[in-house]
């Protein structure tokens, strides 16, 4: 060996010119060795097989024309983004690609931002002044920044656009979804200074005893969406112990309201008159019922009320109807002014929805006061308060931990899952899927989330990065947010009463169920209104969730009339400006063809409810008797301009025909029977 | 020494080893003669994401009843994911799979495989569209302003009023009657109404309503869904 190893240095380095030789060849090949691999490095490759690609093509001299050899930059400091993305993808910019699949050369797809002007990384991620394809796309040691799934890629849209974007519904729904499932109450996420707010109200559990029975309240914690399948409580997964102290400490813990107890008739009525009083007063708007082929039926404001007749003790839901504010001043229901003989109707009607199995299984024996004790701890460990009103215990502060930064969590501080990808969209979509699952002990409820809601809610988590900080506020877009509108007086105080922001929007604030509201006064005649308010008619014929008879007295409809008359008007509409009849027969008989013939109005609206069909738009048999005239020819001349997002398209029509229709429209009065009964 | 040598090279190659192993395909206990899709082909989702309802498909024998515990294997073009990718049939003889659809926009060819007594291999094909970021913003556009009378599908929430026009719309999918019209004509039409190309006035104008890049996405997303694919359908994505 030894002596082997002698003859082969004496062969190399046996004289000094042989020496010399071997040496300038050892240095040469090592001095080659940076331009070889340049030479063969990834990007001229892609570069080569780009120039391939586009040689045969038809359009292979405009091609060629735009392709700049090299590594390619785009370099915006105020962005931070040094992006040699382009080095590779070369195609992006060539609209003409558009057929092409193969990687890196696809054309990027059209968006409302310019590659130039935001580069790759602030909407993809990954490593922008990386070169090769691992290290740009790939987490490395040094680099843990992957690509993000497009998925997820409207997340990305969320760094700078607090508010909605029509181009980014999943990004919506999941914004929408963190502030209504509650993950706002135990979770903090501060967005430049300002923390998110949850929408979503749980009820207070104060005066529990007064509502339901330590049964229900066992049943419903072991497992909500057994109770009402569209249930928001998640499952805490108790232990049967578990839910016996905390039924136990809630019932012992709730102190009775001052409210007035009922001492009505028990006797029921009969349930054909409860179906139709449920009906009348359209309950479904915001209550859904699960029916016999399972589908659970009605609007999503209200809980669901398919079993409530085993939840809530008779008396309470009597006095709940007679007036929910007394026992929760927030509610989103509103005060009807049902007569006695209605509330045993309707309280009867909805306490025969009951499911017999439900609670059969339940048997707790007399609460001890270890029990209670327990109990109490229990909720404190749970962090209930976070949610739930509860006497004698405080609002947790930082229950859970801090999402503002979620969307940067450095894999390397994460507890993946055996057999997730590790990656940071793939555990929080993991941990909201099974949130118990990552460690023992954990507190976390277990939600029953769709896998699109799932992935909704990891893209608005994820939206939460670092990035978003660093942004310069220029390029930042707020959110308008809901304004704290508060109707003044008398007339605010029924508002509130009657909850009209559940459904309505007034001055920014309020519901989208229902028309808004700001311009009302403007828009309809006062007897109209006054006879709306006292019995509310359906405006559209394939309408199902309506306005709510309230039973209100002639007192209370004339405040609420005189209001919005006065209050809710637009500058820009003179009522007066337009007589409400006298218009020529001419103008009437002009203002019909248009309405017939050019604009083909009947195609969504109902004029003769024998001949028209339109399902679209509000019916206007009788709309010379609601509206006003100086309304109806602003809104023919900019329906925008007066309801933004209306479906009626501005037509562009000239001031005379505006006036013929206007003149036709003011004619339907509906016939004189109709206008007499109401 | 050699055996030491091996020994660390395994363990350092299970080490290295990212990748999952490939779950087992699920055994077959029964099988079929056909596959039928129950649900599920022919929706549309923005690209990379997952199909808003899931694909359903159903394994029948020779006398057409459900086959109960048969093997079926779903794949597709690269980037569409499966969950699960196989199972065997439930008591109706179906199984579902949620599909996420691969990054790019266009047609992804899905495929499920299952296989018959002597087996044969039974494929179904099934088509799925994904759209990119413009024609989403049409697909939003479509179910504000337009769906309401060109889609004859009613819901109790969204009735339909196609039944109720003189002249019935064209579904946007209807490829046969949309793809003989240019780009220029269609744009003409949802700005200036149906008089601009003689046609039915109840098809309002929209050029004052919506902006030039909202009517594009609009056109972007009609040329995406038709059916059969036309001029700009776009690319269709099938297995390697």
């Amino acid at each position: 060996m030894k002596g082997k190893l002698l003859r082969l240095w004496r062969q190399l380095f046996g004289n000094s010119i042989q020496a010399f030789g071997v040496v300038s060849l050892v240095l040469l090949v090592l001095l080659a060795i940076a331009p070889a691999k340049n030479h063969f490095s990834e990007w001229r490759h892609y570069q080569h097989s780009y120039l391939h690609l586009i040689r045969d093509r038809s359009d292979a001299l405009t091609l060629r024309r735009h392709f700049q050899g090299g590594i390619q930059q785009i370099w915006l400091p105020e962005l931070q983004v040094v992006d040699r993305c382009t080095t590779c993808h070369v195609g992006l910019k060539e609209n003409s690609l558009v057929d092409v699949t193969e990687q890196p050369f696809t054309k990027h797809p059209v968006i409302p931002h310019k590659l130039d002007e935001f580069g790759c990384v602030v909407c993809h991620r990954g490593q922008g002044p990386a070169t090769t394809v691992s290290e740009a796309h790939y987490s490395t040691l040094a680099w843990e920044q992957p690509v993000l799934p497009t998925k997820y890629i409207q997340s990305s849209c969320g760094q700078c656009h607090q508010d909605d974007l029509p181009g980014a519904p999943l990004l919506k729904e999941g914004r929408q979804l963190l502030a209504e499932s509650g993950c706002l109450h135990c979770h903090t996420v501060q967005l430049h200074g300002i923390a998110l707010q949850p929408t979503d109200a749980p009820p207070p559990l104060t005066d529990i005893a007064d509502k339901t029975t330590r049964e229900w309240i066992y049943a419903w914690m072991k497992d909500p969406q057994a109770y009402a399948m569209t249930a928001k409580m998640p499952n805490f997964k108790l232990t049967d112990d578990e839910a016996r102290d905390i039924s136990a400490f809630l019932i012992a813990d709730s102190t009775p309201l001052q409210a007035d107890t009922l001492t009505l008739s028990q006797k029921s009525g009969d349930p054909t008159a409860g179906a139709s009083l449920y009906g009348e007063s359209f309950c479904a708007t915001c209550h859904a019922v699960q029916n016999a082929a399972g589908n659970v039926v009605g609007g999503n404001i209200g809980p669901e009320l398919t079993r409530v007749g085993n939840k809530v003790k008779p008396e309470w839901l009597q006095a709940w109807l007679q007036n929910p504010r007394v026992y929760d001043s927030g509610t989103a229901m509103p005060h009807y002014r049902f007569n006695d003989q209605q509330l045993a109707t309707l309280s009867g009607f909805l306490m025969a929805k009951s499911d017999s199995d439900l609670l059969s299984n339940v048997h707790l024996d007399p609460a001890t006061a270890e029990q209670i004790k327990h109990g109490r701890l229990l909720v404190m460990n749970y962090g209930c308060a976070s949610c739930h009103q509860i006497n004698g215990i405080k609002k947790p502060e930082n229950f859970a931990p801090d999402l503002s930064r979620i969307g940067s969590k450095p894999i390397n501080q994460l507890l993946f899952l055996q057999g997730m990808p590790h990656t940071l969209p793939d555990y929080i979509s993991g941990k909201i899927k099974t949130p118990r699952a990552f460690a023992a002990g954990l507190k976390m409820p277990q939600f029953t989330f769709t896998p699109e809601q799932i992935d909704a809610l990891t893209t608005a988590l994820l939206s939460f990065d670092d990035r978003s900080r660093t942004l310069p506020l220029s390029v930042m877009v707020a959110h308008a947010g809901d304004s704290n509108y508060e109707p003044a007086g008398k007339a605010g105080q029924l508002m509130k009463d009657l909850a009209c922001f559940s459904c309505h929007r007034i001055n920014g604030r309020g519901g989208d169920l229902a028309p808004d509201l700001s311009l009302e006064g403007s828009a309809v005649q006062r007897p109209w209104l006054e006879a709306f308010l006292k019995s509310p008619t359906t405006l559209r014929p394939a309408l199902i969730r309506r306005m709510p008879k309230f039973n209100l007295s002639d007192s209370e409809i004339h405040e609420l009339s005189d209001y919005i008359m006065t209050v809710y008007q637009s500058p820009a509409i003179d009522r007066d400006s337009m007589p409400l009849s006298g218009y020529s027969a001419g103008q009437v008989e002009q203002g019909k063809q248009l309405f017939y013939s050019k604009y083909g109005c009947q195609a969504c609206h109902i004029v003769d409810p024998k001949a028209d069909k339109g399902y679209i738009g509000p019916t206007l048999t009788a709309v010379g008797s609601r509206m006003n005239a100086a309304w109806i020819y602003a809104w023919l001349k900019d329906p925008q301009a007066l309801r933004p997002g209306s479906m009626e398209p501005k037509w562009q029509m000239s001031d005379d025909n505006a006036r013929a229709l206007t003149a036709y429209l003011m004619s339907l009065k509906g016939s004189t029977k109709q206008v007499a009964k109401k | 020494m050699n055996r030491a040598f091996i020994l660390i090279a395994l363990i350092t190659l299970a080490g290295c080893s990212h990748k999952q192993p490939a779950a087992a395909p699920a055994k077959a206990i029964a099988f079929g003669s056909a596959m039928v899709e129950s649900s599920g082909g022919k929706q549309i989702a923005p690209a990379g994401t997952l199909l808003p309802q899931p694909v359903v498909v159903q394994v029948n024998d020779e006398q057409g009843n459900p086959v109960t515990g048969s093997a079926v294997e779903f794949s597709g073009p690269h980037g569409v994911v499966f969950d699960p990718a196989n199972g065997t049939t439930d008591s109706s003889g179906q199984l579902t799979t949620n599909v996420t659809l691969g990054n790019g926009a266009g047609r992804y060819e899905l495929v499920a495989t299952t296989y018959d007594k002597s087996h044969k291999r039974i494929d179904l094909k099934l088509q799925e569209i994904a759209l990119d970021y413009q024609q989403g913003l049409g697909l939003k556009l479509n179910q504000h302003y337009c769906e309401r009378c060109h889609n004859s599908e009613s819901t109790p929430e969204r009735v339909s009023n196609l039944d109720n026009l003189d002249v019935k719309p064209h579904a946007f999918t209807d490829g046969d009657y949309l793809n003989k019209m240019t780009n220029d004509d269609l744009t003409s039409i949802i700005s200036h109404g149906g008089p601009a190309l003689n046609q039915s006035p109840q098809m309002p104008p929209y050029g004052y309503t919506l902006s030039k890049s909202e009517i594009q996405a609009l056109l972007a997303y009609i040329r995406a869904i038709a059916d059969p694919p036309g001029f700009g359908g776009g690319l269709t994505y099938v297995q390697r």
